[in-house]
């Protein structure tokens, strides 16, 4: 019972890693808490729903047009909202109240053209056996989950680690002015950045919908919440704290549900978001910075 | 040829006059400079040059190009870098990967190794450095590290700001040894200086900048005798 309540608490964990990584990189390179991110989740989610229901598409060709749809969706907002704010250096407030106006706009908007009903993935999308293995019991969707997790995960950090972008991207999220001086186009590093975490967030999107079969327009809302508990626990900007706080969050919250009770699970996450700011006012770990990849 | 003409360049921070319509030129091969008080306009000079702050009118022609209005890669890319006051370095990153950056505009992985070395043969401190953080070393190491990031990307014209200021005085004697060889090879150099004496001593010519406007220009040997100047900058 325990191994497999780990299990998985581990593998929900690893999907809020995945959403918390976009949040933290928008976070530490643009400099803007965007309110906007939890609608990538949503709209993730919601082209999965409609590639696999109306266009026949398995969930392997959905995932990645999914993900990279809601980063285009990412790039487009940030366009919109904030590119024009980020040249003229507006303040932060600023940025957040856009962000917020926009993404009450964007609900609305998606709920009333969706409709609010929970809607489900095609129940053949992946075989429903599950495997058995020492006793742990893992179905095909969360397998999947953890693969496409770890896929991501390894691609983020093989391009902040091991490649001139993923340099440049952390010397814009250090000094920005200085960036452009190096002859870094600032404005297109910004929307790559948008579109980066925006598919981590679409992705985050679908696996979730798949885990508990379930989408609807506001869940991204409810994302957004554990979003701030992971990049805040984990350290703002910080891309392994994320990780780490990411599934930490997950197997909290599964342990909360199954030995203590299921509606304490975000009250039990908040709680601790509480006291690790009181304790450790920058994070788990330390300073908060995206060249830290 | 690589030559900065600079008309009428004017810049508001809001509702401040900072800049008020300023002339400047910088031929092929001189160091150039830009003296004057705190809070002149040096450093707004700088940033309306490279593009970090939008002019509200003048032109900037740099070889004949109307450059005023770039965002800064694109001023970078023309070939004009500068060098930030405060330096600026990537303090995160390490000092091989502050000197990546400097190449960022060149795609070629011998060349940049080959400037690379060329930058390690001039700062030696910083070979020993490499793969340390940029951020853990001195102020005048940092400098060092500032100048290489920019010589990497080969400029045609390097604008430097303030390159001594709050460093020891063995570091102010090491950098202005290194703009007089820059300036030997042939460097194209527009240095802003709160240190008035030793920029007019490796400059060519000499401006004078007050509230927003040059209030006296000439050769440097002239302006360094100027009485105004020797009674206002160099402590005469």
């Amino acid at each position: 019972m325990f191994a497999q309540q780990l299990v998985n608490g581990v593998l929900l964990g690893a999907t809020y890693a995945l959403f918390a990584l976009g949040f933290t990189l928008m976070f530490g390179v643009l400099r803007v808490i965007n309110l906007t991110y939890g609608f990538y989740f949503s709209a993730g989610a919601f082209i999965a729903l409609f590639l696999t229901r109306q266009a026949g598409f398995g969930i392997w060709a959905a995932l990645p047009v999914a993900a990279m749809g809601a980063g285009a969706v990412a790039v487009a907002l940030d366009w919109l909202l904030l590119s024009r704010l980020r040249r003229v250096n507006a303040p932060e407030l600023s940025s957040l109240m856009v962000t917020l106006g926009g993404v009450l706009a964007l609900y609305s908007a998606a709920t009333s053209i969706l409709g609010p009903d929970i809607r489900r993935l095609p129940p053949d999308l992946v075989a429903s056996d599950a495997f058995v293995l020492a006793g742990l019991r893992v179905t095909t969707a969360q397998l999947l989950i953890l693969l496409a997790t770890a896929v991501m995960v390894g691609a983020l950090m093989a391009l902040m680690r091991g490649t001139r972008l993923g340099l440049a991207i952390r010397a814009m999220a250090e000094k920005p002015d200085a960036a452009g001086l190096m002859g870094i186009d600032t404005g297109r590093l910004a929307a790559l950045v948008s579109f980066i975490s925006g598919c981590l967030a679409g992705a985050g999107g679908v696996l979730i919908g798949l885990n508990f079969n379930a989408i609807h327009p506001y869940m991204g809302e409810a994302m957004m919440l554990r979003g701030f508990v992971v990049i805040i626990v984990g350290g703002l900007g910080d891309i392994r704290g994320a990780l780490i706080a990411g599934l930490l969050l997950g197997v909290i919250e599964v342990f909360t549900a199954g030995y203590v009770a299921s509606g304490l699970k975000e009250a039990v996450a908040f709680a601790i978001l509480v006291v690790v700011l009181w304790t450790r006012p920058s994070g788990l770990f330390g300073r908060a910075v995206v060249r830290r990849a | 040829m690589s030559s900065l003409d600079v008309q009428g360049l004017t810049v508001f921070y809001g509702r401040t006059e900072a800049l008020k319509g300023i002339d400047l030129t910088v031929a092929e091969g001189q160091v150039v400079c830009l003296i004057g008080a705190n809070g002149a306009g040096k450093t707004t000079t700088m940033r309306a040059l490279s593009g970090l702050t939008r002019p509200r009118a003048g032109a900037i022609r740099l070889d004949g190009a109307d450059i005023a209005g770039w965002r800064p890669h694109r001023v970078a890319a023309a070939g004009m870098l500068q060098v930030p006051e405060g330096r600026q370095v990537f303090a995160e990153l390490t000092v091989a990967e502050n000197l990546a950056m400097g190449a960022w505009l060149l795609a070629d992985r011998a060349e940049t190794a080959r400037r690379q070395d060329q930058v390690l043969a001039r700062f030696p401190r910083l070979k020993e450095r490499l793969d340390q953080p940029a951020g853990s070393m001195s102020g005048g190491e940092q400098q060092m590290l500032a100048l290489g990031r920019a010589l990497m990307g080969a400029p045609r014209l390097l604008l430097l700001d303030e390159p001594s200021m709050g460093l020891a005085p063995l570091f102010v004697e090491e950098i202005f040894s290194i703009v007089a060889d820059l300036k030997r090879e042939g460097t194209t150099i527009l240095l802003v200086e709160q240190n008035a004496s030793a920029a007019l001593e490796v400059a060519d010519y000499a401006y004078v900048l007050e509230t927003g406007r040059i209030v006296l220009e000439g050769p440097a040997a002239t302006v360094a005798h100027d009485p105004a100047v020797v009674a206002a900058y160099l402590g005469g």
